[in-house]
C-alpha cells in the first residue's frame, strides 16, 4: 500500500520511495523520508481531509495525496 | 539573484585584506535556528539585502572571535540537501559552490542541524560533505532535545562524519562558546575540518549511511516532543484549527488598529507640538512654511504609523518563530490550492500584509514558476502596512466610531477591507490559474517545526529591521517628496489658488480622468507622490490642505478631509486604495522577480484598471444611496 491510504493510530513503515518523478524522490528523500523509517498518520486539513500530516520519526511532514502516494509502506506489527 | 547589501564595501577592500578576513556561512535545513545563531554570533549587527523575509536573502555580518580575530558570517537560506527546487535553495547553493557574482566563497562551512531532529536530518549533513568544504557539524538546540530526554555521543558522530561536531545552544553566549573555540582553532587549519570523500554518493546510500550513524550518535530517545503534540491536537484540529487560524488573523488585525491608537495619539501631539513651536520660534516665511506645512506635515503624518507597523511585524514574528506558520501554511493549502495557488504561497502573501516586497521576494521558496508569478501578481493585493496610514486616516474621517456588539465599527470596516482584498486576490488568483498561468501543480512537501518559544533577542533584532527600514524610507522618500509636493503646492508665488500652483496645474492634466470616479483635484495632486510610496499620499494631504487651509492645520487633517470631501468621494479613495498599485518599489521588486517586463506591465495595469472600476463603482453606488 501506498502512504495516501494510512489511517490515523496505524503506524507503518517505508519500503520504498517510487523513483518515476526523480525530482519528487529527491525532495522526499532531502526532507528525511527513506526505507525502513516509522511512518504515522497525524493530521488531516481541514478541507476534503487534505492535505496530509504524517510523523516521519521525530519530525513532522505535511504531504498532499500525490507526493504520498510515491510513498510505498507496509503496516507495523 | 541576491543582492548583498555590502557587496560593493567587500569590492573595495584590498586584497590582502579580504585574503585575511576569512568568510565563514550558516548551512542547514529551514527551522534548525541558524538566524538565532547568527544574530549571536553577529551580535545582531548585519547588513540585509533591501527588505528580508524570513532568510530568503543572504546576510552579511562581522563577527570577533575571542583573540580579536574579525570574520565575516554569512546566513543562507535553508536547505535540505544539495538539490535546487526553488529560488531560495538555488541562492545558499551558489554561494557555497562558489559561483556567485556577489558573494565570495566561504572559507569554512557551519553545518547546523536541529538536534531534536538528528535522526531524520543527518543525511543534509552528509550530502554537505560535497561541497568540499572545511565544515564543522553544530548540532544546535542540544537543550530542547536533552530536556525531551535525547542523549548524544557527538565524539562518535565526529569520528563517523570525519569532520568537527559540536553541541550547540545558540540562545546563550555559553552556548555558543565551543563552537566559537572550535571555529577559532580550525581557521588557522582549516584542512583540518575538510571531510575526506571524493565522489558523490547517492542521497539513498548517503540515508542508510545516515541511519546508522544516528544509530551511534543518539543513546537514547524518547517519543518526541509531546508538547508540539498536544498543541497540535488543537491547532490542527480539522474544526478548531482554522478558528483558532481565523480568530487569530482578526486579533492582529483589531491589535493593529486599536492598540496603536494611544501611542499615536501622542506621536501626532507631538509634531502638532513641533509645529507650533516652530511656527512661533521662526519668522513668517518660506523656511517657516518649509519646515511646518512641508516636512512636519509631510514626514509627521507618516511617521505616526509606526506604532502599526511595529505591532503588525511583531505578530508576523512571533508566529513565523514559534512554528505557528508553517502550521497556518498546513491548514490553508487545500483551500490555496483549489483557488489557484500553492500552500507554500501562504507566508509570502501574509507577509506581503507588510509590505509587498518581501512578500514577492518570499515567493522564492514556490518551486514552480507559474505558481510564483501567480503569487507575485497578487501580492500587492494584500493590504501592506503603507495603506494602514490611508485606510487609518479615511476611516477616521467617514466611519462614525460606533460599536458593533463588543467590536468597534472602525475596527470592522478595516476588518473587511482586508477580507476584501484577500477575496480579489483570490479571485485574481482563480482566474489567472485558468487562463494566463494555467500549468502543473507542485507538490507539496512541508516540514512543521516543533513549537518553540520565540527568542527575544531575535525578536528585537528583527522588529528594529523592519521598523529602521521603515523609519529610512520616512526619512527619505517621504522626505523628499514632502518637500517636492510642498514647493509643487506652494509656487509659483503669483498662484492665488491652488490650481494655480504647479501641482494644480499637473493634477489639472489628470482630473479630468479621475473626475467620474468621484476624485477632486486635491486627490489627483495626492496620488502623484503617492506613486513614490503609498502611505505619502497622506502626508501630501496634509501638505495639500494645510497648504490650502492656512489655519486649518491645527485640526487633525481628518477633519479637514471630513469636511473637504463628500462621503462617496471618501469611500471612493478608500476603494481605489485596495487595489491601486502605487509603489515603485514594488513594480521595481516585481520586475526583478520576474525578470519580465511584460508580467510586470500587466501586474500594472490589472491593479490600475481594478482600482479604476473599483472606486468608481464604490462612488456611484454610495451616490446613489446617499
Amino acid at each position: 500500500m501506498t502512504l495516501d491510504s494510512l489511517t490515523f493510530g496505524q503506524p507503518a513503515t517505508i519500503v520504498a520511495i517510487s523513483d518515476t518523478d526523480a525530482l519528487l524522490e529527491m525532495a522526499l528523500r532531502e526532507i528525511g523520508f527513506a526505507e525502513r523509517d516509522t511512518v504515522e498518520l497525524m493530521h488531516t486539513g481541514p478541507l476534503g481531509r487534505r492535505p496530509l500530516c504524517f510523523r516521519l520519526n521525530e519530525t513532522l511532514v505535511a504531504l498532499r495525496l500525490d507526493e504520498a502516494r510515491a510513498i510505498t509502506i507496509e503496516l507495523a506489527e | 539573484m541576491t543582492v548583498l547589501a555590502d557587496d560593493r564595501t567587500r569590492e573595495e577592500q584590498p586584497a590582502a585584506e579580504a585574503g585575511t578576513r576569512r568568510m565563514v556561512a550558516l548551512v542547514g535545513p529551514p527551522n534548525c535556528g541558524k538566524s538565532t545563531l547568527f544574530n549571536g554570533l553577529t551580535g545582531g549587527r548585519s547588513k540585509v539585502a533591501n527588505y528580508p523575509g524570513a532568510t530568503v536573502e543572504v546576510r552579511a555580518g562581522a563577527m570577533t572571535l575571542p583573540s580579536g580575530r574579525e570574520i565575516t558570517l554569512y546566513d543562507l537560506p535553508g536547505i535540505y540537501g544539495t538539490a535546487s527546487r526553488s529560488k531560495d535553495a538555488d541562492v545558499a547553493l551558489e554561494v557555497i559552490g562558489g559561483q556567485s557574482a556577489t558573494v565570495s566563497r566561504p572559507d569554512l562551512l557551519l553545518v547546523l542541524v536541529e538536534a531534536a531532529t538528528l535522526r531524520t536530518h543527518l543525511h543534509t549533513v552528509l550530502q554537505a560533505r560535497e561541497f568540499g568544504l572545511p565544515m564543522i557539524v553544530v548540532v544546535n538546540m542540544i537543550d530542547l532535545a536533552e530536556r525531551d530526554g535525547l542523549e548524544f555521543d557527538l565524539d562518535a558522530l565526529s569520528r563517523e562524519i570525519g569532520v568537527p561536531v559540536v553541541a550547540c545552544r545558540a540562545t546563550r553566549s555559553a552556548g555558543r562558546a565551543a563552537l566559537v573555540e572550535e571555529v577559532e582553532a580550525r581557521l588557522d587549519d582549516l584542512e583540518s575540518a575538510r571531510p575526506n570523500l571524493d565522489e558523490t554518493i547517492p542521497l539513498k546510500t548517503l540515508q542508510a549511511e545516515a541511519r546508522r550513524m544516528a544509530k551511534a550518535a543518539i543513546v537514547s530517545e524518547p517519543l518526541g516532543n509531546m508538547m508540539t503534540r498536544k498543541l497540535d491536537r488543537v491547532l490542527l484540529h480539522p474544526f478548531a484549527g482554522p478558528l483558532i487560524l481565523f480568530s487569530l488573523l482578526f486579533l492582529v488585525f483589531q491589535a493593529v488598529f486599536s492598540w496603536a491608537t494611544p501611542l499615536m495619539d501622542g506621536i501626532e501631539a507631538g509634531m502638532g507640538l513641533l509645529q507650533t513651536s516652530v511656527a512661533t520660534l521662526l519668522p513668517e516665511g518660506w523656511l517657516a512654511d518649509l519646515l511646518t506645512d512641508g516636512i512636519i506635515a509631510g514626514v509627521g503624518s507618516v511617521i505616526v504609523f509606526l506604532p502599526q507597523i511595529v505591532i503588525l511585524f511583531s505578530f508576523i514574528l512571533l508566529l513565523e518563530a514559534s512554528g505557528y506558520m508553517a502550521r497556518a501554511a498546513f491548514l490553508m493549502d487545500e483551500l490555496m490550492m483549489r483557488v489557484g495557488l500553492n500552500g507554500r504561497a501562504f507566508i509570502p502573501l501574509l507577509s506581503s500584509f507588510a509590505c509587498a516586497i518581501p512578500g514577492i521576494m518570499a515567493a522564492r521558496v514556490i518551486g514552480s514558476e507559474r505558481d510564483r508569478i501567480t503569487t507575485i501578481l497578487i501580492a500587492p493585493l494584500m493590504t501592506c502596512s503603507a495603506r494602514l496610514p490611508v485606510y487609518t486616516l479615511l476611516i477616521a474621517a467617514f466611519i462614525p466610531p460606533t460599536s458593533v456588539g463588543p467590536f468597534g465599527l472602525q475596527g470592522l470596516v478595516m476588518f473587511g477591507l482586508y477580507m476584501f482584498a484577500v477575496i480579489s486576490g483570490v479571485t485574481v488568483a482563480f482566474v489567472l490559474k485558468r487562463t494566463l498561468t494555467a500549468g502543473g501543480v507542485q507538490p507539496l512537501i512541508l516540514e512543521l517545526p516543533s513549537y518553540k518559544v520565540p527568542n527575544a533577542g531575535d525578536f528585537f533584532a528583527g522588529l528594529w529591521m523592519r521598523a529602521s527600514a521603515f523609519l529610512r524610507r520616512a526619512g527619505t522618500i517621504i522626505l523628499a517628496t514632502s518637500i517636492g509636493l510642498w514647493f509643487l503646492a506652494s509656487y509659483p508665488a503669483s498662484a492665488g489658488s491652488l490650481r494655480e500652483t504647479f501641482a494644480g496645474q499637473i493634477g489639472a492634466l489628470i482630473e479630468p480622468i479621475l473626475a467620474p470616479i468621484g476624485f477632486n483635484l486635491e486627490i489627483a495632486i495626492a496620488l502623484i507622490p503617492g506613486f513614490a510610496a503609498r502611505e505619502v499620499a497622506v502626508g501630501a494631504l496634509g501638505t495639500v490642505y494645510a497648504v490650502q487651509g492656512g489655519e486649518e492645520n491645527i485640526q487633525g487633517l481628518a477633519a479637514v478631509l471630513q469636511n473637504a470631501w463628500s462621503l462617496p468621494t471618501g469611500l471612493a479613495f478608500i476603494a481605489w486604495y485596495v487595489f491601486a498599485p502605487q509603489c515603485f518599489a514594488t513594480l521595481a521588486t516585481m520586475r526583478r522577480e520576474t525578470n519580465s517586463w511584460a508580467w510586470t506591465g500587466f501586474g500594472f495595469a490589472y491593479l490600475l484598471g481594478l482600482a479604476y472600476i473599483a472606486a468608481g463603482a464604490t462612488y456611484w453606488i454610495a451616490s446613489a444611496l446617499v
